[in-house]
């Protein structure tokens, strides 16, 4: 027994803080974070601001990071294009979590018909690699960063889906459950109040790492032309845009995708973290 | 003394990939209130499934469950929360019968909070009564359940248990899992609970001693079936049933003087799946014959003793 | 009178190291196993069974299970300044364990002779044929035909998982098996089947146990000498005889009081009132002091001396001997 009393989320946040890694990551998330919410204010230079008289520039002092082939300052772009390269990891994540994990609870809660409905849904979502669903939204609807986040939004409901309904299959057969049937809660309740703080953990820790794949998932689409369009900055666009140059001058290639890394570090280390953190069979 | 609870003939089958799966089979007893009705049995003698069947919380196959003389056993939607109230359940595992992300005052005040009718400071009033009955320190109000042991973990579900003011609670194995000088004082509490409030206890457990010291009557359960009832003492003077007399000679006496026949059935339990008709205690038994493979009868062979084996009186020279 | 002692544990003390505090799970146990019988270490959870078991077979969890000092000699060896190869060559061959949970015991995904087998390769020069007909050996030994060599444990109910166990324990002929709860997890009728086993076997193949229980029935029916454990510490140590008869430290009685007796009718059980201290924080003196009535001062002050009652019978009680009510 304690002698603090510390509480569910005290624990976690303790046991998280002892991780040196996870830490640095919570760390480096939290910079990015303020980065794409303040960068009105740190950006020097609007994202599209040209100027033809000074392209291809190294390091000065008006531009830190030098300048790409419009003359558009790189720090700039890097600090802009932050907030669409976050949209769309933290959009998609959101979307499919949300979906997901409603459609999830429910077959797992109700199980029988239901769950082979809904499943069976899901594995069919499945087989539709996502690329393919992103250039038939973008055809329909046109590319942008909005159809990039429902089309890989969409594309990765199921596996939130499936790893919820896993935990639920295990939570819901637990005594305590049951207890609350003892005292006639009804369904909904059961599942929102018991059930799903249960078996949430692991689609936490999922949705961490997933916002690390989401942004490079982003990118990757902005690279090929169906996610942010130009001349709007994100980092897979300045990718995409500094190909071409890389010989020559590498650094255009090598901000974004330093950012990009970075990034995708973060989040993963963090969600590694979490996972130890949450997981009660790790404590001595 | 009214009968509280009564079934008859209650079946409780479940559908298994390889047939039925009968794991309560045609039980039938009368519980009157304020008595302790032990139920005791080894690993799929069909105990806990009686005890849920009756709180509704698996559902009946066949046969009829009688409440303070009204018939349940197929209640409306209100009739179900009206039952609810009055009919609750302790668990056996203090580790998973408690929700890991609600504290100690949380839990116990559920069930008050669901029924509504009370406004917050009721709740918290009644909340904190109810911690003093089942002895849990007002200094546990916002603890959470892995930081105590299994001993106060269990008197929060008792706690959990007693909050509706219900007059029949299933007590499903509530003691298996805590170390024996806990035991005593989860046991002796149950007691005083059921003096002080006219409280009915169906008490499932596979523990003899423990059964025979907390029930008024006794029934021992084999494969979904009752195979021997009566009141406890008497059980253990006259054991009628091979298998109760084999389930007494297995269980080691802490007596030195009494080195225990260990009398060990051999074999392995067979299977509850489309069982055969005739005794299923049969593969096992050392007096079995021909006549087992008829369907066996609860027959009263002692005055309000029952037992269903077709040998019994021979078996025990009666 | 002419048995040698097996297995000495003097003066343990294990610590368990976590991030928050320092868990005092064995503070200064001395044991004593001899030949040819089973001594039943009875206590609570969280008393210290486990850890001594494991610190004998030097299997602590690592980092956390540090053994802060003491010795344990097994055959005039000492076990604890090992080399680590040397006591691979005795886990398994001549000290064996059986846990409490056949379940999780036995590998899933191999058959149940396979295990075997690789148990007596490991510590015997034969070939795979006479390994493979020792393992089914064993399982006739145990009660099981040895055509069920090939099976897997998911096709074994409880009780024939704990005999697989209990083979596989005894195949390569230990001289000390440590058995932890072996039957706690099964029912009655099939732990009176495995306890006889335990005691058939050990006769054969002249083996020792230590049997850790907290079932005083158990204790009763299999073993020769008892040692009580609370808290860490033996309170209490004899023949079953003396013990069961002539249980003289307060815990060991409040154990008898608590538990419901088939053959006596008590009217209301005598639990021990309170709970076993917390083992990051144990009180000084008697640990035990808080929760027994015949507690003085004194007991809450000093540590309580090991008083030998009569030849054999230990109590580890400052009245030893000397209460009035007993």
């Amino acid at each position: 027994m304690k002698s603090q009393r510390r509480g569910q989320l005290g624990e976690i946040w303790h046991r998280l803080k002892k991780n040196k890694f996870a830490v640095a990551g919570l760390v480096v998330v939290i910079l990015v974070l303020l980065v794409t919410i303040f960068a009105p204010l740190l950006a020097p230079y609007s994202y599209d601001k040209q100027d033809l008289t000074k392209p291809f520039l190294k390091s000065t002092k008006e531009h830190l990071l030098g300048t790409d082939k419009f003359g558009r300052d790189t720090l700039s772009r890097l600090i802009w294009g932050s907030r669409n390269s976050m949209a769309m990891g933290l959009g998609c994540v959101a979307l499919s979590s949300v979906l997901g994990i409603t459609i999830g609870s429910i077959a797992g809660y109700f199980g029988g018909q239901v769950d082979n409905v809904i499943m069976r849904i899901m594995d069919t979502l499945t087989c539709i690699p996502m690329l393919l669903m992103c250039v038939v939204i973008a055809a329909i609807l046109g590319p942008s960063v909005r159809n990039a986040i429902i089309a890989i939004g969409i594309s990765t409901m199921p596996n939130s889906a499936r790893l919820i309904r896993a935990n639920i299959l295990k939570v819901r057969n637990l005594e305590y459950v049951e207890a609350a049937r003892a005292i006639d809660a009804k369904n909904y309740y059961i599942i929102l109040k018991h059930i799903i703080p249960n078996a949430i953990s692991p689609s936490i820790v999922a949705i961490t790492m997933n916002i690390g794949n989401s942004i490079l998932s982003g990118a990757t689409l902005s690279f090929i032309g169906l996610g942010a369009q130009p001349p709007l900055a994100e980092w897979g666009c300045m990718l995409a845009e500094g190909r071409n140059f890389m010989r020559d001058h590498m650094e255009l290639v090598l901000y974004p995708g330093l950012a990009i890394m970075i990034t995708v570090l973060a989040f993963n280390v963090l969600g590694d973290g979490l996972r130890d953190a949450l997981d009660p069979r790790l404590r001595n | 003394m009214s009968t509280l609870l009564e079934t008859k003939n209650l079946k409780v089958y479940f559908k298994t990939g390889r047939g039925m799966l009968h794991a309560v089979d045609d039980v039938s007893f009368k519980l009157e209130e304020g008595k302790i009705l032990g139920l005791v049995g080894e690993s799929g003698c069909g105990k806990s499934t009686l005890g849920r069947a009756v709180l509704h919380l698996l559902e009946p196959t066949a046969g009829q469950i009688f409440y303070d003389g009204k018939d349940i056993t197929y209640p409306t939607r209100s009739e179900l929360r009206k039952l609810r109230r009055e009919m609750q359940i302790i668990f056996q595992d203090p580790y998973s019968s408690l929700n890991p992300r609600m504290s100690v005052s949380a839990t116990i005040s559920e069930p008050l909070k669901l029924h509504g009718g009370l406004d917050k400071k009721e709740i918290e009033e009644r909340t904190k009564a109810l911690m003093e009955t089942v002895g849990l320190a007002e200094r546990f109000w916002g603890a959470y359940p892995h930081e105590l042991d299994g001993g106060r973990r269990q008197r929060i579900g008792i706690a959990r248990a007693l909050a509706l003011n219900p007059r029949f609670i299933v007590c499903d194995e509530p003691v298996s899992a805590l170390d024996v000088s806990i035991q005593a004082q989860i046991l002796n509490l149950l007691l005083d609970l059921r003096e002080q409030r006219n409280l009915t206890y169906m008490f499932i457990t596979h523990d003899l001693s423990v059964v025979k010291y907390i029930s008024d009557e006794i029934m021992v359960m084999y494969l979904g079936q009752v195979v021997e009832k009566t009141i406890s003492d008497e059980l253990f003077s006259n054991t009628l049933h091979p298998y109760s007399k084999a389930l007494l000679s297995a269980i080691p006496i802490p007596d030195i003087r009494f080195k225990s026949q260990l009398i060990p059935i051999e074999g392995e339990i067979t299977s509850p799946i489309e069982p055969e008709p005739g005794c299923r205690f049969m593969v096992r038994c050392p007096y079995a014959t021909e006549a087992c493979t008829q369907p066996q009868v609860l027959e009263e062979i002692r005055p309000n003793h029952f037992v269903s084996c077709c040998r019994c009186r021979e078996i025990n020279h009666l | 009178m002419g048995k040698q002692n097996l297995l000495e544990i003097k003066d343990l003390v294990v610590e368990y190291q976590t991030d928050d505090a320092i868990i005092h799970a064995v503070n200064g146990v001395d044991l004593v196993v001899k030949e040819g019988e089973t001594l039943g270490l009875v206590g609570e959870t969280g008393a210290g069974k486990t850890t001594i078991a494991r610190t004998i077979l030097r299997i602590l969890p690592k980092p956390q299970g540090i053994v802060r000092q003491g010795g344990i000699f097994f055959e005039g060896a000492e076990l604890l300044s090992l080399h680590e190869k040397a006591m691979r060559k005795l886990r398994g061959n001549k000290i064996a364990m059986v846990f409490q949970d056949p379940m999780t015991a036995l590998n899933p995904i191999e058959r149940v002779g396979d295990q075997i087998a690789e148990a007596i390769l490991l510590h015997n020069n034969m070939t795979k044929g006479e390994a493979i007909k020792r393992a089914q050996e064993m399982l006739e030994m145990v009660g099981i035909p040895g055509m069920r060599y090939v099976e897997y444990p998911h096709q074994f109910s409880g009780g024939m998982k704990q005999r697989v166990v209990i083979a596989m324990a005894l195949a390569c002929n230990p001289k000390l098996l440590l058995a932890d709860e072996p039957t706690t997890a099964l029912d009655v009728t099939i732990q009176a089947q495995v306890l006889r086993l335990i005691n058939d076997l050990k006769e054969k193949v002249k083996a020792s146990v230590l049997l850790i229980t907290h079932d005083l029935g158990v204790v009763a029916n299999t073993c020769q000498s008892v040692a009580v454990i609370y808290a860490g510490e033996i309170v209490e140590y004899g023949t079953a005889e003396q013990v069961f008869l002539n249980p003289s430290h307060p815990y060991t009685q409040g154990l008898f009081d608590s538990i419901p007796k088939l053959n006596s009718t008590e009217p209301r059980l005598k639990p021990i009132p309170g709970l076993m201290p917390d083992p990051t924080n144990l009180p000084v003196g008697c640990k035990f002091a808080e929760r027994c009535r015949y507690a003085i001062e004194e007991c809450k002050q000093q540590i309580p001396p090991n008083v030998e009652l009569e030849p054999g019978h230990q109590v580890k009680c400052l009245l030893a001997g000397s209460r009035g009510e007993k």
